[in-house]
């Protein structure tokens, strides 16, 4: 569980996260969604460590990250997994390398039981048939499914994934989501995910928050985002004239 | 400075697995030392062959000693170009590698994913590119050497520009080990200056293509630039 209490941030003096307050269940997917710029990916970043909030708390099950030494939050981020936007795969190494890079970095098992941990994780995704291959030789789906794999392979507490269907076809898009999901119901993970994509949101949205210039507007479910009596969000939530002409022909 | 400074406190820490430092290390030793001794020994090849040519058509009379050509070129190679020269060539191939390198890694969210699963990227990417470097670099120095040695034998065996029992006699007069000792060890300061001014410059890229490609362009001129100053103080310093 994550809890966040009062959490602001600002660059020089511009205020980009305005006093945000929610909590991130376990076994759950939380949504952050919002418009481009309203400071999603700047949330996440700030929760995982790499900007410093310039107030608030986050609360890793009740650890208080900011006030952490460096040695302590270099442990907790152990603790975490983390799928990129541009997935963030290591050129250098090949798909199996990339997903036991965590092991090789932490785990005290030998290289035999780190080569098959990271060869479970990538069957887990669908792709052990691709572990000799180099990042560049696979597509993005699959770079997005590669860095999965790599983020599950210590068992993370805490998932974040930033806009993992970003530049995903919509079907590729519905093959990473129901891979997080059931990822997250699997092995009680506490994931969060940043997204602005409609269909995640209704497909494995269990907790969304969603975020305007900075600030909290609204939280909810999936099954309340859609009558949920908030301009803004049915702004954004009915931006496509199609997907709210088939909301009200489904009302009607 | 101060960034440098804290940027080399975070590299100098104790890295989390030496397993992985020491294939980091191996690696780097291949691509930054080993990939570059051909050029080394085609660069070092030409240079010694020139300046034989040089000494021996456009400096050495009548009223000079036979040995000079050969004397001279071995006095250039060893106490110049194979140590400061070729690290300032080298600052161009190596550097803009590892800046871009880093820079691209910096750009594409590589050196956040290592942070966050709990790695100290400095540490665990500029550290063995360093040692790397550092050991590689005497190697490639000596290499070096002995090609612009093989270089001004070859204007004596091919060219016919000089008798190479005048060359011999220059190679072995007045030999004076320490001038060996002396391109070791500046080496080793280019070395540490080439890989760690560059990786600095690659490690604090912000931005997308265009700005690594400045960083790599920047990572050049200051290591260059840092090579030159610090070839002073040391000659004046070991001479």
């Amino acid at each position: 569980m994550i809890q966040i209490n009062h959490l602001c941030k600002s660059f020089a003096d511009k205020e980009v996260l305005k006093d945000i307050s929610t909590m991130f269940e376990a076994g759950k997917t939380n949504l952050i969604i919002g418009q481009s710029g309203s400071g999603k990916t700047v949330l996440v970043k700030t929760l995982v460590g790499l900007f410093a909030p310039t107030s608030g708390e986050i609360l890793y099950d009740g650890r208080n990250f900011a006030a952490m030494s460096k040695h302590e939050q270099t442990m907790l981020r152990r603790e975490m997994g983390m799928i990129f936007q541009a997935a963030a795969l290591f050129d250098s190494m090949s798909v199996l390398e990339n997903v036991m890079f965590p092991l090789d970095m932490f785990s005290a098992e030998s290289y035999a039981r780190r080569q098959k941990r990271a060869e479970f994780c990538l069957d887990r995704v669908g792709l052990l048939d691709a572990r000799h291959k180099a990042p560049g030789e696979i597509s993005g789906g699959m770079q997005k499914r590669v860095a999965i794999a790599r983020a599950i392979s210590m068992n993370p507490k805490y998932l974040f994934c930033d806009e993992p269907n970003s530049g995903l076809d919509p079907k590729t898009s519905l093959v990473i989501d129901e891979l997080i999901h059931s990822i997250t119901c699997e092995y009680g993970t506490t994931t969060i995910i940043n997204t602005h994509d409609m269909n995640s949101v209704m497909g494995i949205g269990e907790h969304i928050l969603y975020i305007y210039e900075g600030r909290t507007e609204w939280e909810g479910t999936k099954d309340e985002v859609l009558s949920a009596h908030n301009q803004r969000l049915n702004d954004f939530i009915f931006a496509s004239d199609l997907l709210k002409k088939a909301f009200l022909e489904n009302n009607q | 400075m101060g960034r440098y400074l804290m940027l080399m406190g975070r590299t100098f820490s104790r890295p989390e697995r030496f397993r992985m430092f020491w294939k980091q290390y191996v690696k780097e030793m291949a691509s930054l030392g080993v990939d570059s001794i051909g050029i080394v020994l085609l660069i070092s090849f030409f240079i010694g062959a020139v300046i034989c040519i040089q000494i021996k058509l456009n400096i050495q009379s009548a009223w000079m000693p036979h040995w000079v050509s050969g004397y001279v070129t071995r006095e250039i190679m060893l106490l110049e170009f194979s140590s400061s020269i070729m690290c300032l060539i080298l600052s161009g191939k190596v550097g803009s590698n590892i800046a871009s390198e880093i820079g691209t890694m910096r750009t594409t969210q590589q050196i956040d994913a290592l942070e966050i699963m709990g790695v100290n990227p400095a540490s665990f990417l500029i550290l063995p590119k360093i040692a790397g470097l550092v050991t590689m670099m005497p190697l490639l120095v000596i290499f070096s050497t002995v090609s612009g040695v093989i270089g001004a034998y070859a204007t004596a065996y091919i060219g016919g520009i000089i008798t190479a029992s005048d060359l011999t006699a220059g190679m072995q007069h007045d030999f004076t080990q320490w001038f060996f000792w002396m391109g070791v060890i500046k080496s080793l300061f280019f070395a540490y200056i080439i890989a760690s001014v560059s990786s600095f410059f690659g490690y604090t890229v912000e931005g997308g293509s265009i700005e690594v490609g400045k960083a790599s362009t920047d990572a050049v001129v200051s290591s260059s630039m840092l090579i030159l100053f610090s070839d002073l103080f040391l000659t004046q310093l070991l001479s």
